[in-house]
């Protein structure tokens, strides 16, 4: 355990924030059943568990956006005395980056501190601003290329999730004395992740608390001081982070998740790939049946790739009953999911044309196609009629893929589709693509994870653009993409 | 790179025009014909601004024009009979326009069906007011709207005065910015711990207060006023802020090019009557231009969001 080195006139170890029992109850659903917890400063706690598991909630209820329907929150405020509710959690310098991105693309970077930071008002504000912000970003991701002119809208998504850890970091009337990452690192590529790990462990070493949720393991042993592993709405185990192993986290969060893609037997897939069926300009091939991956870091030009490739196999006039690719997206907000629709309608609709009877669509085809879907990979729900957002971002996932592979399209493109997707969904989809994969389509595969690409028959390495590698079989591992990824990087900038 | 074609779209295409009008009617070209130009550009301006304000929130403001006439009336009748009472009746206009718009978020009602029921109740009211076309301006709006400022006319002096404030109060200073904020990711905002209502309400006052100021110059350039006098407003002004690179929804808005926006379109109108067009065919000739601004813009801005957004992952 660190040593916490005093932040304001309170005990060093008293708990800026406890919750005892915490409940709730949104009708008869238990977002949270009953959790008591603590962070003191100089802690950092990792909160894992899968989606669904109530952390999201867990998290609102420290954050004071949401009362508890039972149970107490309390906060110490920087003067010693005892609080609760919002007002006194802001007061208190508790600060919360959002798993989905919450900035206003509309504004500019140092404008989005405005929506954060009630004190930024009269003359000369934006100065303020835009001294807070970039002194932040500075602090936390040397090296970075972020203007606070710079219009939000414009911004990567990794740029804009910069953006936002930058400013629950960032000075303010209240310093921030907790600060609350949920899932901080899942649009982020390795090297600026790091950065992001080595400023938590010296925020915490000064004597700020942080709260750290991340699907990635990883990260969390090397952050956190304490683990605490959340399932159904309980906090299930709460140990210092020495106790605990990999392997021992993910039995306790309750999904038998394999080590590693031991399935998979490199090279013996090889024999059985068809004739190529993909070439693009820029160098990316895929063969019938194979999975290729597009790796390097976030932000090299991947995403650019399989769009361009995408946009010039579809979106001619007219309806096409047999699409020649399918697409799942990443950023479900954006380009995936329908929110206002529910989950049948978000399923079927690639799929409409070839359920099409004389321009109507043909209702009970719709449902026996959504139905088939859902049992095949599990989604989470009672009635497909339900809204798409009552989803968790997990099962979301799985709708936009079973959307995809429902079409006969012979190749699917996939776009960073494991963004803030738990462990075992993880798991279930690996094997789904697989399977797939054997049954004849390809799959070209962008992540930013090293474990996916992993997965892949064939990986093609970004770098600046162009492609910088390709890796095959027993050479695909994170040693060579990494150096692929980083070659001449030194020498360029 | 985007925000610069924004600006960049509406000065060309109001440029454009302007020399087209200068070409056809050299005499156009002074200190008077200038003022006549855009004499009746600044109320159209002003109620840009004021539609502006609700699409910034992300909601659209069908009673616009209805609210300008119903406005005028007032102004050419209380505020120039019984001033006090006038200034208290339109007072409690920009409260009502306040009240909708925490009326409208708080019930989650679609402002389209909002503001086209209030259209009818502005209208109503309007009519109520003067059955008949009449009433009188005030002396002080009157002088104020026939002011010769010297070297530019008062219509240029007025639309970059308009531009200018607006242009402070929404794109610099603090509470603008919050305001924008709202069109852009409401939910953000909600979470940072401001009120969603109280802010749509602010929006929805300083659409009343530029409606308002729309009104009272109008009835300042005419004299007198109609319950009808500005129904056109409505489609002028929603026109007039997508022409300035404005959007309808994501809070993305120009208050510099909304001004522009309504310039143009305003010169539209007289370039179509130097063009010796019958008026039978102006408002569908005014139509085609704006249909060809906005396909340009399109061109513009299409490419480059394309693939900005599908890089975006990357």
């Amino acid at each position: 355990m660190q040593q916490a080195t005093g932040a304001g006139v309170s005990a060093p170890d008293a708990p800026l924030v406890a919750l005892t029992d915490a409940r709730v109850h949104f009708g008869a659903v238990r977002a949270l059943d009953g959790v008591s917890l603590t962070i003191s400063p100089g802690e950092c706690l990792g909160l894992i568990g899968h989606n669904g598991a109530g952390k999201s909630t867990a998290v609102n209820v420290i954050n004071g956006g949401l009362t508890p329907t039972g149970g107490q929150v309390r906060y110490l405020l920087a003067d010693g005395r005892d609080g609760s509710g919002l007002a006194d959690a802001q007061a208190c310098g508790i600060r919360s980056v959002f798993q989905e991105l919450s900035l206003c693309p509309n504004l500019t970077v140092l404008e989005s501190l405005r929506v954060i930071h009630r004190d930024l008002t009269g003359i000369g504000w934006r100065k303020v601003a835009q001294g807070r912000i970039a002194k932040a970003l500075a602090e936390i991701f040397p090296g970075h290329q972020i203007e606070p002119g710079m219009t939000v809208g414009e911004l990567t998504l990794a740029e804009r999730q910069m953006v936002e850890i930058a400013a629950g970091f960032s000075d303010g009337r209240m310093p921030a004395r907790l600060v609350i990452l949920d899932e901080p690192t899942s649009s982020l590529d390795a090297a600026i992740a790091r950065q992001l790990l080595s400023h938590i462990n010296t925020f915490c070493a000064k004597g700020g608390a942080v709260i750290f949720i991340s699907h990635m393991l990883g990260e969390v042993f090397d952050v956190a001081t304490r683990i605490d592993v959340m399932k159904d709405g309980r906090i299930i185990a709460s140990k210092p982070t020495s106790e605990f192993t990999q392997q021992g986290l993910i039995d306790a969060m309750g999904h038998v998740a394999a080590e590693k893609s031991a399935a998979r037997a490199p090279g013996s897939a090889k024999t059985e790939l068809g004739e190529e069926i993909l070439k693009t300009p820029e160098g990316l091939s895929a063969r019938k049946g194979e999975i290729v991956g597009l790796a390097g870091l976030a932000g090299h030009g991947q995403a650019e790739a399989l769009a361009r490739f995408y946009m010039s196999r579809s979106g001619k006039l007219g309806q096409v009953k047999q699409p020649e690719v399918a697409f799942v997206a990443g950023d479900r907000g954006r380009d995936g999911v329908m929110p206002i629709w529910s989950i049948l309608r978000n399923l079927t609709l690639t799929h409409l044309p070839s359920l099409t009877n004389r321009g109507l669509v043909d209702r009970d085809g719709e449902r026996r196609l959504a139905a088939d879907w859902r049992s095949r990979i599990g989604i989470r729900t009672d009635n497909m009629d339900n809204l798409i957002l009552s989803l968790s971002g997990g099962n979301q996932q799985k709708v936009l893929f079973a959307r995809a592979l429902a079409s006969s399209a012979p190749i699917v493109v996939m776009d960073d589709p494991m963004r803030g997707v738990d462990v075992g969904t993880k798991q279930e989809a690996y094997q789904l693509i697989r399977n797939e994969a054997a049954g004849g389509r390809s799959f070209l595969w962008y992540s930013t994870e090293t474990e996916e690409v992993c997965q892949c028959d064939r990986v093609f390495v970004f770098r600046n653009g162009r492609i910088s590698a390709e890796l095959t079989g027993d050479n695909i591992n994170e040693e060579n993409i990494l150096a692929a990824s980083f070659e001449m990087q030194g020498v360029g900038t | 790179m985007n925000g610069k074609y924004r600006i960049l779209l509406p000065v060309l295409s109001l440029a454009f025009l302007l020399a087209a009008v200068f070409y056809l009617q050299p005499r156009a070209m002074s200190y008077f014909g200038l003022n006549l130009l855009f004499n009746l550009a600044v109320p159209i301006a002003l109620a840009t601004i004021a539609q502006m304000m609700i699409m910034m929130v992300n909601d659209i403001d069908l009673s616009i024009g209805t609210f300008v006439s119903f406005v005028a009336c007032v102004t050419a009748t209380f505020l120039h009979d019984t001033p006090v009472l006038g200034v208290a009746i339109l007072l409690a206009a920009i409260l009502a326009y306040a009240g909708l718009g925490a009326l409208i978020h708080i019930r989650q009602l679609p402002a389209i069906v909002v503001t086209l029921g209030m259209s009818f109740v502005w209208g109503g009211l309007a009519v109520l007011l003067l059955p008949s076309p009449g009433g009188t301006a005030p002396v002080w709006i009157r002088s104020l709207m026939t002011v010769k400022p010297p070297l530019v006319p008062m219509a240029v002096v007025a639309c970059v005065l308009i531009a200018g404030i607006s242009h402070f109060l929404i794109m610099r200073s603090s509470t603008g910015t919050l305001l924008r904020a709202v069109g852009g990711n409401a939910q953000a905002v909600a979470r940072s711990g401001w009120s969603v209502a109280k802010l749509k309400a602010g929006a929805y006052a300083l659409a009343g207060f530029f409606g308002v100021l729309s009104g009272v110059c109008l009835v300042g350039l005419t004299t007198s006023a109609d319950a009808n006098i500005a129904l056109r407003y409505t489609l002028l002004s929603i026109a007039g802020v997508i022409l300035g690179g404005g959007e309808f929804t994501g809070g993305k808005i120009s208050p510099v090019g909304a001004v522009i926006g309504a310039l143009t379109l305003a010169l539209a109108g007289s370039f179509l009557s130097f063009m010796r067009l019958s008026p039978d065919w102006q408002i569908g000739a005014q139509g085609a231009i704006l249909i060809l601004v906005l396909a340009v813009r399109l061109l513009f801005s299409r490419r480059n969001r394309k693939w900005k957004e599908a890089a975006q992952n990357g």
